[in-house]
């Protein structure tokens, strides 16, 4: 998908989550990435964030260390 | 009727049935024992007597008027109605005897004299309770000669419409002639009894109050709407209650005139909206000659609405394809083949763009319009067959957040309720849905309880019908800007809070405590006030405090809600709001309240129980759990993918980035029901194996490479599951006119692929589901047959099945609170594109239309139209009826507008039921954040007058056609 689009999607789930009380919710937005998420969609994520990441918010990129590595 | 092939008694009782405290007396010497309220003509019944009855059926209270059904009681004067008299302790009560026999007779003879006496030829024969009663009765002689009738249009004493043919007159100014403006059913004026059945019923059952009786003792006769009005012009919704309810054949379907009168039944399900009513399909061989709603169906108890009862003739019509057919590319013509060469197209193809692309470049999407069984076998031909999860349906696309918001606030993704449940509310909440036109027959249900005193709040941009209509008006209407649903629900919210309205004990009890207050702290604050988000939504202060105050302090709350609530950029924080709502104020687990999701289609309930969603196995479980795929390892014998598959839309991408290749689509049309058409094309144009598996050759097939024709719900077993959870039994009528049921076909593509299945029955489908689902776990054919249909959850803990969840605990414990913070979409109005778009459906089409306009319900819908306020249409030198290019930033298209104020200044309005129009060209790509649940109610858009259909409508259409060609088969 486009990045655009991706950044999209990935900054609504941060969104939600952060304004979710507690103190885990990196951990929250990883865990809805790893489970909504299909690997080959991770994977643009992930190559995104390690490419720079523009315009993703910091709660997604800190999400993204627990974001499981697609196996293939 | 007397072939019933399910014995089920389903005879007219006379009365409605009651409750209350039993009441013990004797007719004819037979002691029966019946509840409180009860009419002596109900009992008799129940003691096995029929006592002779023309004016009273059991769908309508008694009315007292033929004097036909009058008895003897012990004790009391005269000959009283058995109708309209009620049961009294040991009461002693005669229904026959020579003086009510006599009476009888009288009233008959009385009857017949203004009735003509053409019963062989009559629609109704054999089918009419007029000629049984005179047999009942034993009315053996007219001692009226002819004279003054209505039925003569000679007006020279004829006895018949035959007699009248040889003979001439003045003509009779009280005879009327046919009403045949319906397309369904033909109202006969020279039949009329004038038992009001039919006034009642509209009443009563449907809550239109379109008919009356017009006129005064022998002028009385039946009218719809006003003076000059037909049946069509008329306020009639063509629901068939009145049809129903017609002893006679005065209101008669033009099937049953046409084909004659059936001889057989089989009750089965309706196949098009989520309220799954029950019917009986009325047969001559396998020719089927109506639908007639079934009394004891429990979902709709003996009701119906335009598209189930009367808009079956698509299963019939010319454009379905019932042969296989094949194509090297899209732009071939397609060529038809037998079924194991297409089978054996696909399954190679398939199997080839795995082996080059890789296993995860090909995936399913099962259809909310198949069987649960169906819908299994899809979703295991991806994770079973194909090896991967890639397998989606179209609820995504509509209630996929109400999985996801309900999942997390209550645990379980499905409604909390039965329809029954509204019989005992107090006060209810429709946000976001259209009941009259989305779910009619519920809407009947609903509004017989807003008449008996109910109060009603609305919610939603427009003002639908039930804000006010005949005998209902809505408390509160809160016309709420398209995209602010959250701001509104927290808002309600927000007063409960402050002024102190929850429900303390209740979520102490039931709740979690410490995640309640810190919900409270959140909309206490100021901010969620609603007079901080007038200016944002729209609704006035007051209003949205008085609706919340009346919810609050109403006694028994339900909400219900549609996808004007899901099809948002927060479409899932708004059903955790609503879920937030009924903790707050403990209206949950109980009659007469809960949260109630509108399911869209037949089974979009059963497609998601079924595991169609690429993250979930059957039984919302997700696939990362190892006990659940162990569990269909070992059922399957296969190693099943633990990584979630793509959603509908991430297929739609993948494919575009050329890394998905090959898609098998069951019943569904993704490229008309989809948002953001080009993207949609764009994805389907980019695979390079498209099966589409259907009816009709849809849009979607535009873009296909295997056409495998599909069977309707009237030639397959199996099962649906309806917006309350309860599995309805969908039984064949027909053989399968392509040669086999859709879970055939699926199964052969699976053996193609390499698979070892063996299913001979739907019945051992549902086997396989109930040894893997635990929510299925009691689920039989037999156990559906016995009870009629079944509510899951149904196990051990629940053998019959559970009409209410989260009775004395949630699913998942303790219900949990979710903070619900409203996040404006990205969906913006701005200087080219000020107005915003919303779209819904109507009464009588259904979705995309493929079923509905190919039947005669296009007669009151031929064309989607745009819905545009009077003032904004003033502005841009828009008249009535004016063609309008309607643009967003995705797209163009055109369509006739028509003024009106249901919607507010700055708001459009259309239905997505006609390709030609294809409003989904218009909508975005934006997308709940939860579930990518597109956002259809929310685009920004503009409108401006245009002379005819766009550029890019005309090259569609020039591209379907030319899609469409179909060269005959080689010999």
């Amino acid at each position: 998908m486009s990045p655009e689009k991706m950044v999209t999607m990935a900054n609504q789930i941060a969104t939600f989550f952060m304004t979710q009380p507690g103190e885990d919710q990196a951990s929250r937005v990883a865990d809805h990435i790893n489970d909504f998420w299909e690997p080959r969609m991770r994977r643009q994520l992930l190559d995104y964030v390690a490419a720079g990441g523009e315009g993703l918010s910091p709660l997604l990129i800190e999400a993204t260390k627990e974001v499981r590595e697609p196996a293939q | 009727m007397k072939d019933f092939i399910i014995p089920w008694n389903d005879a007219d009782m006379g009365t409605p049935a009651k409750t209350g405290a039993p009441v013990t007396l004797t007719v004819d010497g037979a002691a029966v024992t019946v509840p409180e309220g009860t009419s002596v003509m109900r009992a008799a019944y129940e003691a096995g007597i029929t006592v002779p009855k023309l004016c009273a059926t059991d769908s309508v209270e008694a009315f007292g008027s033929c004097r036909l059904c009058v008895v003897e009681i012990e004790g009391r004067r005269g000959t009283p109605a058995s109708c309209t008299t009620p049961v009294v302790e040991g009461m002693v009560v005669r229904t026959q005897s020579a003086k009510v026999q006599k009476i009888r007779k009288g009233v008959m003879e009385l009857y017949i004299s203004d009735h003509p006496l053409d019963c062989l030829t009559c629609s109704a024969n054999g089918d009419c309770e007029l000629q049984d009663m005179a047999g009942a009765v034993g009315l053996r002689d007219v001692r009226y000669e002819p004279g003054e009738n209505h039925f003569d249009p000679t007006g020279t004493g004829a006895l018949s419409m035959a007699d009248a043919k040889r003979r001439e007159g003045d003509g009779n100014f009280r005879y009327i002639p046919k009403d045949e403006s319906n397309p369904y059913f033909t109202y006969d004026p020279s039949k009329c009894i004038v038992c009001s059945r039919c006034v009642r019923a509209c009443e009563e059952v449907q809550g239109t109050f379109a008919l009356t009786i017009e006129g005064r003792g022998f002028e009385s006769r039946v009218s719809a709407g006003g003076a000059v009005d037909d049946f069509l012009t008329s306020d009639c919704v063509s629901c068939g209650a009145c049809v129903q309810a017609c002893p006679t054949a005065t209101l008669q379907e033009k099937s049953v005139a046409e084909l004659g009168t059936p001889t057989r039944s089989v009750v089965t399900t309706c196949a098009y909206c989520g309220v799954g009513c029950s019917f009986k399909a009325e047969m001559n061989g396998d020719q089927l000659v109506r639908m007639v709603p079934y009394k004891n169906g429990k979902a709709n108890r003996g009701h119906s609405c335009v598209k189930g009862r009367f808009a079956y003739g698509y299963a019939e019509h010319k454009d379905r394809i019932l042969s296989p057919m094949i194509r090297e590319s899209i732009d071939d013509p397609w060529q038809e083949v037998s079924w194991d060469e297409a089978i054996g197209f696909a399954a190679k193809r398939l199997k080839s763009l795995q082996k080059d692309y890789g296993r995860r470049s090909v995936g399913v999407i099962t259809s909310s319009r198949c069987t649960n069984e169906e819908t299994y076998l899809v979703q295991k031909l991806a994770r079973g067959v194909f090896m991967n999860n890639n397998t989606d349906t179209c609820a995504r696309v509509c209630h996929s957040p109400t999985g996801y918001g309900l999942g997390q606030t209550f645990g379980t993704s499905a409604g909390t309720q039965d329809f029954d449940s509204v019989e005992q509310t107090n006060v209810v909440i429709v946000i976001g849905a259209n009941p009259t036109d989305g779910h009619p027959v519920f809407a009947s249900r609903l509004k017989k309880r807003l008449r008996a005193g109910a109060e009603l709040i609305v919610i939603d941009p427009r003002r639908i019908d039930l804000v006010k209509s005949a005998h209902v008006e809505a408390a509160h209407h809160l016309p709420l800007r398209p995209g602010t649903n959250v701001a509104v629900v927290t808002a309600l919210s927000h007063v409960i809070v402050t002024e102190g309205l929850m429900d303390e004990d209740f979520i102490r009890e039931r709740c979690d405590w410490n995640e309640f207050l810190e919900y409270a702290d959140f909309v206490s604050q100021e901010r969620h006030s609603p007079e901080a988000t007038e200016m944002l939504t729209g609704v006035p202060a007051e209003t949205l405090r008085a609706a919340a105050r009346t919810f609050a302090r109403g006694g028994n709350g339900a909400i219900y809600y549609g996808l004007g609530v899901t099809e948002h950029s927060q479409g899932s924080t708004t059903v955790m709001g609503i879920a937030n709502l009924a903790m707050l104020t403990g209206n949950i687990g109980r009659p007469g309240v809960g949260v109630n999701p509108l399911r869209g289609q037949n089974n979009v309930q059963g497609s998601c129980d079924m595991g169609s969603f690429p993250h979930e196995l059957p039984g919302y479980r997700h696939v990362k759990l190892p006990e659940v795929r162990k569990t269909f390892e070992a059922a399957w014998g296969v190693t099943i993918d633990p990584e979630p598959g793509l959603r509908i839309p991430n297929m739609l991408d993948a494919a575009v980035d050329g890394t998905f290749k090959g898609l098998y689509c069951q019943g569904e049309d993704i490229l008309q029901s989809d948002p953001d058409t080009k993207h949609v094309a764009a994805g389907l144009a980019a695979m390079e194996c498209v099966i589409v598996h259907d009816l009709f050759l849809n849009e979607t097939a535009n873009y296909a490479h295997v056409f495998l024709p599909g069977s309707s719900f009237l030639e397959k077993d199996g099962t649906f599951t309806n917006a309350e959870r309860r599995i309805n039994m969908v039984r064949r009528v027909m053989a399968p006119k392509a040669g086999y049921a859709d879970w055939e076909v699926t199964q052969l593509l699976a053996q193609a692929m390499g698979a070892d299945w063996e299913y001979a029955h739907p019945r051992e489908i549902m086997a396989e589901i109930a040894a893997t689902t635990p929510t299925f776990a009691g689920v039989t054919y037999e156990r559906i047959n016995e009870l009629g249909s079944i509510q899951w959850p149904c196990n051990d803990d629940a053998p019959e099945g559970t009409p209410l969840m989260h009775v004395d605990e949630f699913k998942r414990g303790k219900g949990r609170f979710m903070i619900t913070e409203y996040v404006a979409t990205d969906e913006k109005t701005g200087p080219r594109f000020p107005l915003l778009l919303t779209t819904g459906r109507i009464l009588s089409q259904y979705n995309v239309g493929a079923q509905t306009r190919r039947t005669a319900n296009s007669t009151w819908h031929e064309e989607d139209v745009l819905e545009i306020h009077p003032h904004d249409a003033e502005v841009r030198g828009v008249k009535e009826g004016d063609f309008v290019k309607l643009a967003s930033r995705s797209g163009e298209t055109a369509l006739r507008a028509t003024l009106t104020d249901r919607v507010s200044t700055g708001v459009v309005y259309t239905t997505f039921h006609h390709p030609d129009t294809q409003a989904n060209v218009i909508t975005t790509d934006f997308s709940d954040w939860a579930t990518n649940c597109p956002e259809y109610k929310v685009t920004a858009v503009q409108v401006s007058p245009s002379n005819g259909p766009t550029d890019w409508q005309e090259r569609y259409n020039a591209q379907a056609e030319q899609s469409r060609r179909i060269l005959p088969a080689a010999e």
